[in-house]
């Protein structure tokens, strides 16, 4: 199969990737798998990251070592369980900007942390003819639970648009935060478009106007340092598995204030003080928050996510995917036909690449590709109303992380270019 | 190029892709049903007019990849200019050929055959469904007596 890596134009650069990729691959063994005869190529972590072995490990541990049911035992495994359980909080509480750990509470990822905002805080405190602002390019994770509130509640949901080039449009700020809004909802970084939003100016804004911000950090965190407290946001959402860690975890910070005000969001075992046949008080946070037996074993085995990631180094991490998205943007603006979604400057947005191909479907692109070893994410992303912003019915999507390099990238290019000869286009 | 995906592409079908049958709108449409496939974003819409009990002329339009457009020209070759009974056999016996079940196709469906290597990507097999469920659902609202579906087909409740 002819490839055209030998005669690539001069244009764009090699990387400087600022990570060990050689190194780091050793340490996911999913990436020694074969994938129809060929090296796995995975470009989907936007989706969800692959686990490196220490994670890996850590839950095979737990299950030898540790397992026992936390906070309620008086014994000696329940003690070691409830202390590795609290000990992830606070290596979460330190990780997002050395919050209190109680501010830190469990949930079963960033889908259910902003649920759990909706129903708790937003049953309570939004009334008819209040403004809830959200943006064009939400996840349906954080759009979903807002529209539906806003129809319970008669409330007004308002959107800040987008721009040509992926950006938020703030032209006309003004007119959409103002005194009725009560809640800015904002994604830190789109899965879609890879835009990184700027949450700490907009959240000034709206705490001018009397307003609280929830960010949707579940892009952001995995790929840059976050300083929740920097940002100035009052929640902030986000899940273990897109950050190396374990599926069925997540995190939901939230300003003590905030939290203590609000209402419980499950009901029964740990999240209760004081339980009577007619009435009941409820625990202190974050236990108020996290009804019934948690996801154990994964919340233990998050921590060693945490440490790998901080061992490589969250600006280092960063400054790895911003050359690395550089490169992969060059290269990919090489093939004709293709059309990149989102801000082209690699320092304005993530490794979350969305390209469309004018004669070829998403889907089509991502069978093609996976005959080839290359995993791709295909679809409309959970992001239906941007996908008609764009204009576009799905978009095929290239996501990196730690473990990609330039091979990995060049291994796209060869393949999209053997697709568009295969489909005679 | 490796094998399954020469079955699942093959010429027949890429011809069907690039110039797919049922683009004519139809004069009065006797029947109006969308699909979609919320899992991938796909849209398809299909209006039929109907003479004296069969499908007189049947448009397609499908928003979706290579194997939606193909399966949806394909359908509007084949059901065209039948009787309501055995178009919605046909598509009966399609359905149940892409959900894997072993049936024969008559002879004057040779092209269908083409759909049969959708078959090794499980995750592909609902966009070729996707213009079947929707002709289904459309010729069922027919004879309860409803021109427009309340709601559009999807391959997700037929699976």
């Amino acid at each position: 199969m002819q490839t055209n890596t030998n005669n690539r134009p001069g244009t764009v650069q090699t990387a400087r990737l600022r990570l060990d990729t050689n190194r780091i691959k050793g340490d996911f063994p999913i990436l020694e798998e074969k994938i129809n005869g060929h090296r796995l190529v995975y470009l989907d972590s936007a989706a969800t990251s692959q686990k490196p072995t220490v994670v890996i490990n850590a839950i095979l541990d737990f299950y030898r070592h540790k397992n026992a049911n936390i906070h309620r035992g008086i014994h000696s495994l329940a003690e070691k369980a409830t202390a590795a359980y609290e000990h992830t909080r606070q290596r979460v509480a330190h990780f997002i900007g050395d919050v209190d750990p109680e501010e830190v509470i469990f949930t079963r990822g960033a889908t259910e942390g902003i649920n759990l905002l909706a129903f708790s805080w937003g049953e309570a405190n939004i009334e008819e003819g209040d403004e809830i602002v959200i943006t064009e390019m939400e996840h349906h994770a954080n759009l979903v639970p807002w529209v539906i509130l806003a129809q319970k509640k008669k409330a007004i949901l308002k959107r800040i648009p987008i721009t040509l080039c992926g950006h938020l449009d703030l032209s006309n700020i003004d007119e959409i935060i103002t005194p009725k809004t009560k809640l800015l909802a904002l994604t830190h970084m789109s899965n879609v478009l890879g835009t990184v939003n700027p949450v700490a100016e907009l959240t000034e804004l709206a705490h001018r106007q009397g307003a609280i911000v929830l960010a949707d950090g579940a892009q952001a965190v995995p790929h840059m340092a976050v300083d929740v407290k920097a940002l100035g946001v009052d929640f902030y959402a986000f899940s273990s598995h897109k950050m190396l860690g374990p599926t069925g975890v997540g995190v939901l910070y939230g300003k003590r204030a905030l939290l203590e005000a609000m209402p419980p969001f499950n009901m029964g075992g740990e999240m209760i003080r004081e339980v009577h046949f007619d009435r009941i008080t409820w625990n202190e946070i974050p236990h108020k928050f996290e009804a019934g037996t948690p996801d154990i074993a994964n919340v233990v085995a998050f921590e060693a996510a945490l440490t790998y990631l901080e061992e490589l180094g969250m600006d280092k991490i960063r400054e790895h995917e911003i050359a690395l998205t550089k490169y992969a943007i060059g290269r990919l603006s090489e093939i004709d036909g293709l059309e990149i979604q989102g801000p082209q400057e690699a320092e304005l947005r993530g490794g979350a690449i969305s390209f469309t191909d004018h004669d070829i479907h998403p889907h089509d692109i991502s069978t093609f590709l996976d005959t080839k070893g290359i995993a791709i994410r295909a679809g409309h992303h959970c992001a239906q109303p941007l996908m008609r912003i764009l204009g576009k019915i799905a978009t095929a999507r290239a996501s990196l992380y730690i473990y990609n390099d330039e091979a990995d990238i060049d291994a796209l290019i060869d393949a999209l270019i053997d697709m568009r000869r295969y489909f005679g286009v | 190029m490796s094998e399954p995906l020469d079955d699942m592409y093959r010429d027949i079908i890429m011809d069907h892709y690039r110039s797919p049958r049922g683009k004519q709108p139809v004069k009065s449409a006797d029947i109006k049903s969308d699909g979609s496939n919320p899992a991938c974003g796909d849209e398809l819409e299909m209006q039929v007019e109907m003479a004296g009990g069969t499908l007189k002329h049947i448009h397609v339009d499908c928003k979706g990849c290579a194997i939606s457009v193909a399966s949806g020209s394909m359908l509007a070759e084949i059901v065209e200019g039948r009787p309501l009974e055995e178009a919605r056999r046909i598509a009966e016996l399609v359905r149940r050929m892409l959900k894997g079940e072993d049936v024969e196709l008559p002879d004057d469906l040779g092209d269908l055959d083409a759909l049969k290597g959708v078959r090794q990507f499980p995750v592909r097999i609902k966009c070729a469904l996707l213009s079947w469920v929707t002709l289904i659902n459309g010729l069922e609202n027919y004879e309860r007596g409803q021109t427009d579906s309340d709601t559009p087909a999807t391959t997700e409740d037929k699976e």
